[in-house]
């Protein structure tokens, strides 16, 4: 009976960080196809906002959805210099992008060290026969769900939802029925970019914030992305589920590195045999 | 003699330009003021830098201190210092730059083992000196290398004697850092919860990258220890400290490490994540003696920043006095007379962590060790204190006055 808890527990637990680190992603990469190596970054930045917060004595939950909005206004300024130059110009923004997430780790190392800076995890733990949980990481499964639920609500049944997904389905058309196109762009980026924060800032008390946080994440949040396919959050949330189950079981049983392989190893068999990833003959869906 | 007025001027001037030419005044002081140049490879940048920062200044206080007393042999020391960026590529570029283009009499440097692994061979290659200034797995065998860090026999021996035989952790689970520091510091750990008649459950590694501790924490709960064993290294493995305390707790299962601290982990973590924490140390800012006291204070005024220092910090120091220590015995600064000073098994100082001195036998260096745990301030308690540990477990296999050319890293076995 606890082992099946602690099994629910860890795949819960691995399917949080997956669609934590790939919702912003999935707007940012997955609709706006805008390859953003500084992704990681920008939840690297989400976390240091919930450090700062804390260390003005701001209630954590309340730091959460300033982290957020603090990345989201960083989404904007980036957008507005650098990426909206950019669009459809994919290696142009590769480069540019890259070079933004050197810029970041160097200006976080050099504003706040090199040490790892903690927000002490709240709430404790919950007892099921031999194992104890935290109740944070519960939480964090909450925090997951309820930003997808919000994001899926958002795209599909509100008018905005409604315009973003047709402007980055045909931006002349679009703009032919008085679309203002290069707002849409930059509300989705900043948008995108404050999912990233939020994840950040959720992440702080379970790693940290450190410069170099986000290169731990990059790469997985891509590989998710990429495995879900062209609908970005179905997409998204079909890959996290995959991947989460295949890291928590296995790495339950074996170990945390045979976990890791065996999901890359998952993903480069799924994407041989479905090169448009899982939802890459679904024609209908976000 | 007498000189015609004419004689006298062309001879005065003469003298006067030919002594006021700078060369010719520095090579009047019989080399006086030609520097010995001490080279510095540690990584102020790149993800494991957080080890190097506090010993990059402790390395340039040490230096400054010696030139304020008047250099080393009537000579000043010039510090060469290169920035290897956690990258193991750039130490043996400029382990290279230092030996050949700067000429550097010695290296102080390494952090991690693989860094010291690259530079070895090539410190070999060009007849140099590394000083390795790093706690470490143990059983670097080599003249041309000095280990002033603790080594297993004299950390984890008496940490273990204490954790397993006074706490009664006799069940231990070891968590390690997936390269060979953690490989080799594993093995150490089972053997001495072996020979302590306690019993090793498991062994898992941890590549440096990693932050999800919570697979391998349900496992340790599953398997419920009495102790969890940590060699886990830098700044994503904190993250196990914090997920320990929030699914387990140190109330219900005891924590030790060998590598936890060195890194400051202890300032980045809260109050009672870091509370409890038992580990053994060369050094910590707690330690209650004159010289530790003065070391803290001394750097606090060197570099402005009023921070915990911890033991890596003090290993630049240490490094530093050990060197020159064995520079005036041997006289001369080259590589080889100073390798020939220390296996006398004469050079000894005393420091901020009590006396050091290096084994002739092996270059490893014998030290004062501390039993230590985390409280609720941020810093140690001391708990107990052994007096000059001998870096036994190298001693065991390795004698370089027998044989000098012995280049091998030893490894212990467990059957």
């Amino acid at each position: 009976m606890d082992q099946v808890a602690n099994y629910l527990f860890q795949i819960g637990f691995s399917f949080s960080i997956f669609i934590l680190i790939s919702l912003g992603l999935a707007v940012i990469f997955g609709m706006m196809r805008v390859i953003n190596l500084a992704q990681g970054e920008f939840l690297m930045l989400g976390a240091y906002f919930c450090t700062l917060c804390n260390h003005f004595g701001i209630n954590l939950w309340l730091s959460f959805i300033l982290s957020a909005l603090a990345v989201g206004v960083f989404g904007i300024i980036v957008e507005r210099l650098v990426i909206q130059w950019l669009y459809g110009r994919i290696i142009d923004t590769l480069l540019a992008t890259w070079g933004l997430s050197l810029l970041l780790v160097g200006g976080v190392t050099t504003i706040f060290g090199p040490q790892t800076e903690s927000v002490a995890a709240p709430l404790g733990n919950v007892q099921v026969g031999a194992f104890g949980f935290p109740i944070y990481g519960l939480v964090m499964m909450a925090i997951a769900v309820a930003a997808l639920a919000a994001v899926y609500a958002f795209w599909r049944f509100t008018r905005y939802g409604l315009i973003v997904r047709g402007t980055m389905q045909n931006p002349t058309i679009s703009a032919a029925l008085g679309v203002n196109r290069s707002l849409v762009y930059m509300l989705t980026f900043a948008f995108g970019s404050a999912l990233t924060g939020l994840a950040g800032a959720v992440l702080a008390p379970i790693v940290g914030a450190y410069p170099t946080l986000g290169i731990v994440y990059i790469a997985k949040a891509f590989i998710t992305v990429i495995s879900g396919g062209h609908l970005p959050l179905v997409g998204t949330v079909s890959a996290s589920g995959l991947f989460s189950t295949i890291d928590g079981i296995v790495a339950t049983v074996s170990s945390s590195v045979i976990g890791e392989m065996t999901v890359l190893f998952v993903a480069i068999i799924l994407l041989r045999l479905l090169p448009l990833g899982i939802t890459g003959r679904m024609t209908r869906g976000v | 003699m007498r000189l015609s007025r004419r004689q006298f001027f062309q001879a005065s001037s003469g003298a006067l330009a030919f002594a006021s030419l700078p060369h010719v005044l520095r090579r009047a002081g019989i080399a006086a003021e030609d520097p010995i140049k001490v080279g510095n490879i540690l990584d102020r940048t790149g993800i494991l830098n957080i080890y190097s920062l506090k010993q990059i200044q402790a390395t340039a206080m040490a230096v400054d201190e010696i030139n304020a007393a008047g250099g080393l042999l009537g000579r000043p020391l010039e510090l060469v210092f290169y920035d290897s960026q956690s990258d193991g590529q750039y130490n043996s570029q400029y382990v290279t730059e230092a030996l050949v283009k700067d000429k550097c009499v010695v290296v102080h440097g390494g952090i991690t083992s693989s860094s010291r692994e690259v530079m070895r061979p090539i410190v070999n290659r060009f007849k140099g000196l590394l000083f390795y200034n790093s706690l470490y797995e143990g059983g670097v065998c080599d003249r041309r290398h000095v280990s002033t860090g603790m080594v297993p026999a004299q950390q984890l021996e008496p940490l273990f004697d204490y954790v397993v035989n006074e706490l009664g952790g006799k069940r231990t689970y070891i968590l390690a850092a997936d390269y060979n520091y953690g490989h080799i510091t594993s093995k150490w750990m089972q053997k001495f919860t072996r020979d302590n008649g306690g019993e090793d459950l498991a062994v898992e590694f941890f590549p440096l990258d990693v932050t999800n501790f919570q697979p391998a924490i349900s496992r340790i709960q599953a398997a419920k220890p009495d102790v969890v064993m940590s060699a886990l290294v830098g700044g994503a493995h904190i993250a196990f400290y914090r997920q320990f305390e929030a699914s387990i707790g140190k109330d219900n299962m005891m924590l030790a490490s060998g590598s936890y601290g060195v890194g400051l982990e202890h300032t980045q973590l809260s109050p009672e994540e870091g509370n409890g924490i038992i580990l053994a140390t060369s050094f910590v800012d707690d330690l209650d003696t004159a010289e530790a006291k003065d070391f803290v204070s001394r750097f606090h005024a060197y570099t402005g920043d009023t921070g915990y220092v911890g033991e890596y910090g003090e290993y630049g120091e240490r490094g530093v006095k050990v060197w020159a220590e064995a520079v005036r015995q041997a006289g001369d600064a080259s590589s080889d007379a100073v390798i020939e000073a220390l296996a006398s098994g004469n050079v000894s100082v005393v420091g901020a962590g009590g006396q050091y001195t290096v084994d002739g036998q092996t270059n490893h260096t014998t030290m004062d060790i501390h039993i230590v745990r985390g409280n609720m301030s941020q810093t140690f308690d001391v708990i107990r204190s052994f007096s000059q540990r001998p870096p036994l477990d190298t001693q065991q296999v390795c004698d370089l006055h027998a044989n000098p050319d012995d280049k091998t890293q030893y490894e212990v076995e467990v059957e």
